[in-house]
């Protein structure tokens, strides 16, 4: 059975969605949801032990042998990666229970749960497997998924932003499609470690240069780098409330994972610092995402938009810490990847009880919420700070890698890490824009207004938990994220 | 009991009593017995611990360990015991006074006060006893977040603008260049464990080591040294009992205290001397002493005026810790103290004044010493000692403050100190002397008014009479304060 785990981690999501779609009746097939979310962490965590103990888990589908057959390879990067994106969708599943009978047409209501599932387990095959051709096969069954979460959305401009979505994530997808061709052209392999082997061989060759340039552009456009992010904010802010902390937590995260397989493992750290100067592409970037994001975050008044533009801001920290080519740095991505799950999913999941209860996420509609709804709010006070980097938080964790990883190379990057504490500050304004308006004015709406119910709020603490949990007790994460970095980092100095 | 424990208790007390404070909300007379209590067992605490410090021993508590190598520490030693024995002392006097104030005033929200204040005052204790510069970074940071909702208190447009520079600044000062400091001195040092000697002699050298000190001087915005002042005087539109215990003694001091702990336990007195890294500094502190007491002239709202004299007395401290020599440390460490016991009996004034008299600015005053003469009585000894005139404590702080600046070579502060007490003596002494020497423009109009509060008035006679005390007995604070700067 433990043997299995790779394809189960598949199978499972995978299955239970059609399975959803033919119950046609909204109450079973969320709860089938939660189930199959449930068992995808539990296999997930099962891998990660198993990769902590005894190294690289290699799966053989249909025992053909590699390169031949496609295969699927764990090693402690991805089973990270795995345990992110599957808790994520195990506590968003039990959260959209409610939340989605408010907010989607019942009769769509199986189609949600058949298109999350899928979307799960999109994100986890990109994540799980060892083959080119099969990330692109599961990127597009995630996308494809994601684009119907997405238009889901109550406004009528969800429609457009899923359409926007869908043409951008078209163009990323051919690119990387394009990229993966012209390496399967130049050394007649998909399986990603044969890759690493063979590259070398011809990496002076135009067409790899090409490739790796078409495979950057496709996959920053998945993850939404600057300037490359325009479908990002409509998307999570007209979307429904899940598929916002869902989308927000995972698909980003998955993105830059591929960026980082892609680029360290099979091209490798060497080729991509040394030769293509991947390093000096991204830190400009990165830079210009986390300043001009942060302040046009600030002048928000949407606030799911307003954290839609801080994510973009934060992907830019991710990118920031790969562009410093070393350990330290390459450990805060990891880190930031599971730490920014973690805080901007509680985010938007206060953001959704907040929709539950007054249908708007307006600032002005905001007003005066910490009376009403004190447990949301303190949930999106605690993610905020979280957000800002405060201690105690893993936003602080993940702020402090990340300076450090600058300060270490000394000299100017001193100044990235001044860039990074100034927009630490920024957040602090957008962040307390919000928390001002839900303490400090007077509540205007309706008078009954209270409490979300329990079935939002446990899910929401549960993150709001974790924020503080690993923000205190960060050993372990970190160990992990760096144990990965230095794998990634693997034949080039720290 | 086992010191360890102690030092937990000390945060777990104020952090219980807040429990306790909610559990009472529905009874107000035992609420504010529960803020009593607590209070009163946080003291006794402390008390113990500083009995067993100044014996010499270092007990440490680890809490947790966030990242590896960096924990969340406790750790007891004489400069933090100072600190602690001053914060936990005035909290109950300050309990004491704010029963009479939040009553008299008619103050809404009281629970919500009570609770925060002793949240408050637990994040002080960890700034106090804090092993490491992580964890003063720590309680630093959650200091700031509990006071919030005190300084907002009021809810109005006004508390609004004044909580967003409060946050803003203190909030933006620690995040960009107080992290800043503490990431580069791990960067360079590989840890952040305050000891005896610092931790930065022969990592750092040249430019590196001023800037780096700058960066922790101004980053400690709770210090208030310019341009990065202006949170505190917005800080007073909250109620009078937390500008008094708050921001005149617990999170100015925080602040103050923090910039001579890091002077002392991570570059060293001696370092700090030997690379001239501090010179640029004092000479900041310096300009905020006499700037902050020219502006406090200015101001003709008693709060305001007393705001900006703590803005010019916290440099005071910043000041003899820049001196980098122990005679410096130890008039830094007594200004805490003597400048705490002397700026609470001002606030508790101003406030007695406001809730009896409704009376804010100073020009409102004539006369009104005849009234009121117990409390602005007390002003005068506050005066005494804030200016650092005998018979009050003040004058140990500032005598120490002036042997420093000499033992550096630096005459011209010596200058800037008797300017500046010559300053404080004008724009303060002015209250006293209207209270009680100027004919009131419109006589009939005192009637019914008489002294504050009786449990106000309580508070204010103690803190008085205590900076009259510490002018005969200063003797086992200097001890403490000579443990710290050494032979």
């Amino acid at each position: 059975m433990t043997a299995q785990l790779p394809i189960l981690q598949i199978i499972v999501p995978l299955l239970a969605a059609p399975i959803c779609a033919v119950l046609r009746h909204g109450r079973a097939a969320a709860w089938l949801a939660v189930l199959a979310s449930w068992s995808a962490l539990a296999i997930a965590l099962a891998l990660l032990g198993q990769v902590m103990a005894g190294g690289v888990v290699s799966y053989h589908i249909g025992d053909w042998v590699p390169p031949i057959g496609i295969e699927y390879r764990v090693d402690i990067v991805n089973a990270w990666v795995l345990v992110i994106v599957a808790s994520m969708g195990a506590v968003v599943a039990p959260y959209s229970v409610k939340s989605v009978e408010h907010e989607i047409a019942s009769r769509r209501i199986p189609l949600f749960y058949a298109a999350y599932l899928l979307c799960l387990s999109g994100l986890l095959g990109i994540t799980i497997t060892g083959d080119m051709f099969n990330v692109f096969v599961f990127l597009e069954i995630s996308s494809l998924s994601a684009y119907a979460l997405i238009s889901l959305g109550r406004p009528r401009r969800a429609l457009t932003a899923a359409y926007r979505y869908l043409i951008m994530g078209s163009v990323g997808a051919t690119f990387i499609v394009i990229g993966i061709g012209l390496l399967y052209v130049m050394t007649g392999s998909l399986n990603m470690a044969d890759l690493a082997e063979l590259l070398p061989g011809v990496w002076d060759s135009r067409t790899v240069k090409v490739a790796y340039g078409f495979l950057g552009v496709g996959v920053c456009l998945k993850l939404a780098l600057f300037p490359l992010h325009l479908w990002l904010p409509n998307a999570y802010a007209f979307a429904p409330s899940p598929v916002t902390a869902f989308m927000a937590s995972t698909a980003t995260k998955v993105a830059v994972y591929m960026l980082l397989r892609f680029f360290l493992s099979i091209f490798g750290a060497a080729f991509s610092f040394d030769v293509m100067a991947l390093d000096r592409v991204l830190l400009p970037l990165a830079l210009v995402a986390v300043v001009s994001m942060s302040l046009v975050a600030i002048f928000q008044v949407d606030v799911k938009r307003l954290l839609a533009y801080s994510s973009v801001a934060q992907i830019g920290y991710m990118i920031l810490g790969l562009s410093f080519a070393s350990v330290t740095g390459l450990t805060a991505t990891l880190l930031h990847l599971f730490n920014h799950a973690l805080m901007k999913g509680a985010l938007f999941m206060a953001l959704g009880c907040v929709v539950y209860r007054i249908g708007s996420v307006h600032i002005d509609a905001m007003a005066g919420l910490g009376k009403r709804m004190p447990w949301t709010m303190a949930a999106f006070v605690v993610g905020g700070l979280s957000l800002v980097g405060v201690p105690l938080t893993v936003g602080f964790i993940s702020k402090w890698y990340l300076i450090l990883g600058a300060l270490e190379k000394g000299g100017p990057w001193t100044a990235v890490a001044v860039l990074v504490l100034a927009t630490s500050v920024m957040a602090l304004v957008y962040v307390w824009r919000v928390v001002e308006a839900a303490y400090l004015r007077e509540f205007s709406g309706d008078e009954t207004t209270g409490e979300a119910p329990l079935s939002l709020l446990a899910p929401t603490w549960v993150l709001v938990a974790a924020n503080l949990y690993f923000g205190i007790d960060a050993v372990r994460t970190a160990g992990v994220a760096r144990q990965a970095a230095e794998v990634l980092m693997a034949g080039i100095g720290s | 009991m086992s010191i360890e424990l102690l030092l937990a208790l000390s945060l777990a007390v104020p952090a219980a009593g807040t429990l306790l404070i909610l559990l009472l909300r529905e009874n107000p007379n035992a609420r504010e017995a529960a803020s009593l209590v607590t209070a009163g067992a946080l003291f006794a605490i402390v008390l113990r611990i500083y009995g067993v410090v100044s014996s010499g021993e270092r007990p440490e508590l680890v809490l947790a360990e966030p990242i590896r190598g960096i924990p969340i520490a406790l750790e007891a030693e004489p400069l933090g015991v100072l600190f602690a024995l001053i914060a936990s002392f005035l909290w109950i006097v300050t309990t004491m006074y704010s029963i009479g104030y939040m009553r008299g005033h008619h103050e809404k929200n009281q629970t919500r006060f009570y609770v925060f204040f002793a949240f408050a005052i637990a994040s002080v204790m960890g700034v106090a006893f804090a092993g490491n510069l992580f964890t003063l970074f720590v309680f630093y940071e959650i200091l700031s977040l509990t006071t919030f909702p005190l300084v907002t208190h009021a809810g109005t447009d006004a508390a609004r603008r004044a909580g967003r520079v409060y946050l803003g600044i203190l909030f933006g000062t620690s995040i960009a260049f107080q992290l800043l400091a503490i990431v580069w001195t791990y960067a360079v040092a590989g840890t952040l464990d305050f000891q005896a000697g610092g931790i930065l002699d022969g990592r750092l050298a040249g430019i590196a080591v001023p800037v780096l000190l700058g960066l922790f001087v101004f980053g400690i915005g709770k210090a208030a040294v310019m341009p990065f002042h202006r949170w505190l005087p917005a800080a007073m539109v909250a109620p009078t009992p937390v500008s008094a215990l708050l921001h005149a003694v617990a999170v100015v001091k925080a602040g103050v205290f923090s910039v001579l702990k890091i002077s002392v336990y991570v570059f060293g007195i001696d370092f700090l001397a030997g690379a001239g890294a501090s010179v640029w500094l004092m000479w900041a502190a310096a300009a905020t002493i006499i700037l902050g007491s020219l502006v406090a002239f200015t101001k003709d709202n008693l709060k305001a005026r007393l705001a900006y004299s703590t803005v010019s007395q916290l440099s005071y401290v910043v000041l003899g810790a820049m001196l980098a020599n122990s005679w410096g440390v130890i008039g830094s460490g007594l200004h805490i103290l003597m400048h705490a016991f002397g700026k609470i009996t001002l606030f508790f004034c101003a406030g007695a004044i406001m809730v009896a008299a409704h009376k804010s600015e100073v020009s409102q005053l004539k006369g009104l010493g005849r009234t009121m003469p117990v409390t602005f009585g007390a002003f005068f000894i506050g005066t005494l000692s804030i200016v650092g005139l005998p018979p009050t404590g003040g004058s140990w702080s500032k005598w120490f403050l002036g042997v420093g600046s000499l033992e550096a070579g630096q005459v011209g502060l010596m200058a800037v100190l008797m300017v500046s007490s010559l300053l404080s003596l004008a724009y303060l002494m002015e209250i006293p002397l209207k209270g009680f020497f100027h004919k009131p423009d419109e006589p009939p109009h005192h009637e019914g008014i008489h002294e504050g509060p009786k449990w106000s008035l309580v508070a204010i006679v103690t803190t008085a009479v205590a900076c009259l005390a510490l002018f005969l007995y200063p003797e086992p604070f200097y001890r403490l304060m000579t443990m710290v700067a050494g032979p």
